[in-house]
């Protein structure tokens, strides 16, 4: 009986001389500060929400990932703000405007604006992003056309507005419109399980947020620091891009950019982050 | 027999996701007590192909869910699951079989573990992949003869 005890007790060891590459299952304990700001990274969950704590995926990354994004000079996101801020400014189109023509300095007039996005489009009688309202500028103000799925400039443009909230903490509102129905809609497909390998998102990012997946640290999947600056890609990713790789993960078929479905999954994602900083661009592996 | 021939060419579409048409279909695997006691292929596992199937991304990619200390020299193993050393302690093989085969068998629906020789999919599934097992018949005994091997 102690010989068997001793063995069990040898094989923790050994598992635990294997910690480097395993486990360590928990987020870090560190303070995110970019340009002198303290972004929210960890803060109370919003009623209903089914864990205690919401987290930023940048917890979850290692530590050179983590000071990439800590640092606003080694960020290679901030190569697509500064195209975002050139598009901006630059005139375009048959109405010779550019968004600053409207918009003036979006340091002052999109301040804070992406962390409420999605937001309620009466027009159009669904949610609508950030994409999909640069599109809806560019269509009904500037008479140009909407733009392809993530074009660069579509991209870059998004970083722009977004990083204008930088620190700012995420809140939807969700008594705009029909907004609660796409949440309802959006929960329901956050818990179905997709694809060969039958997983739903919380197979992953609720039961198994903080455990391993082969190489990758699995975090709650937040959409605060979207559009991210993908090292792997080197490049930046938006959130259905995001979206459509989990699902094909899964061994899906996956539905088109800013359909009904993702929409609706952009909506409860959002939520699900509620309080946290946004981070854009973050950086990730 | 044009008939025969007929009905020997349903079973074998049937079977698309396996290899040979006399495995066990997998709508047809017998679970009884958390196991599954005849193979699927009426043949011996072969344990080192099985420790491939484990180990390869593209089959098992078990190590991305478990860690396994047979395989210390592999990188990267995921903590999802519980470790498998000392498996075949714990389990028999015809448990180990019905594990492997579809684990929600086992371990109830809300379990992670994709059922690696069942058509009880999720939605939507990938164009490539409908109608197809993760792994073929042969494949899941392989796998089965390779975790038989894990005793402490
Ligand atoms: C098979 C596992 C798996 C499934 C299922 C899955 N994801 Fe992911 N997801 C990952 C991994 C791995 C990453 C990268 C590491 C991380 O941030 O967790 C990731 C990252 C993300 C991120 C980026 C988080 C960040 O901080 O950058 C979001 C957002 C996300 N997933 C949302 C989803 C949604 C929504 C679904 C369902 C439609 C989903 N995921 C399904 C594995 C999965
Ligand atoms: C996506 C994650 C995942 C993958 C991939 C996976 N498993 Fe599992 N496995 C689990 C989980 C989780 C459990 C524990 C049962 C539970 O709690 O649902 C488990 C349990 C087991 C057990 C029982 C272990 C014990 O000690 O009781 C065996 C054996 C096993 N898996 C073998 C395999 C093999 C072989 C493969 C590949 C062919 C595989 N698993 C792939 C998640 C996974």
């Amino acid at each position: 009986m102690r010989h068997s005890l001793a063995i069990v007790g040898l094989g923790m060891m050994m598992a635990a001389l294997q910690m480097p590459l395993t486990a360590q299952a928990d987020p870090v304990d560190d303070a995110l500060v970019i340009d002198d700001l303290e972004m929210v990274t960890r803060t109370k969950a919003p009623e209903g929400h089914p864990f205690d704590e919401v987290r930023s995926g940048w917890l979850y990354r290692e530590a050179e990932t983590r000071e990439l994004e800590a640092d606003s000079f080694q960020n290679p996101g901030m190569l697509y703000v500064e195209q975002g801020a050139d598009i901006w400014n630059r005139i375009e189109g048959p109405e010779g405007k550019s968004c600053a023509s409207c918009h003036n300095d979006a340091a002052v007039t999109m301040k804070g604006v992406g962390a409420n996005y999605p937001k309620w489009d009466a027009d159009a009688k669904r949610p609508i992003n950030v994409e999909l309202q640069i599109d809806k500028c560019r269509v009904e103000n500037m008479g140009l056309e909407a733009y392809k799925f993530d074009h660069a400039e579509q991209k870059a443009l998004t970083t722009y507005i977004k990083n204008q909230a930088l620190g700012e903490p995420v809140k939807l509102d969700l008594s705009q419109g029909e907004l609660q129905s796409w949440w309802d809609r959006g929960k329901e497909l956050y818990y179905t399980r997709t694809g060969q390998l039958n997983f739903a998102c919380a197979s992953c990012h609720e039961a198994n947020s903080g455990q391993y997946i082969r190489a990758d640290h699995l975090s709650q999947g937040q959409a605060n620091g979207f559009p991210t600056y993908r090292l792997k890609q080197a490049d930046m990713v938006s959130l259905h891009n995001r979206f459509r790789g989990c699902i094909r993960d899964t061994r899906a078929e996956f539905p088109k950019a800013f359909s009904d479905e993702l929409m609706a999954l952009e909506v409860y994602v959002t939520w699900r982050g509620t309080g946290l900083s946004v981070e854009t661009p973050s950086v990730r592996q | 027999m044009i008939k025969v021939t007929r009905f020997l060419c349903a079973a074998f579409v049937m079977h698309a996701g396996a290899a040979f048409a006399d495995d066990t279909a997998p709508d047809k695997v017998m679970y009884e007590d958390f196991s599954v006691q005849a193979s699927l292929t009426g043949k011996a596992g072969d344990p080192v192909e099985g420790a491939k199937v484990f180990k390869d991304r593209g089959l098992g990619n078990c190590l991305a869910c478990h860690q396994n200390a047979d395989m210390s020299g592999d990188l990267f193993h995921g903590t999802v699951g519980p470790a498998v050393d000392g498996v075949a302690d714990r389990w028999e093989p015809a448990q180990l079989r019905a594990i492997v085969s579809d684990a929600k068998q086992v371990f109830g629906e809300e379990t992670v573990m994709p059922g690696f020789y069942s058509l009880k999919v999720g939605k939507d599934v990938a164009k490539d992949k409908a109608g197809k097992t993760i792994l073929s018949a042969q494949q899941v005994e392989d796998v089965v003869a390779y975790l038989a091997t894990l005793k402490e």
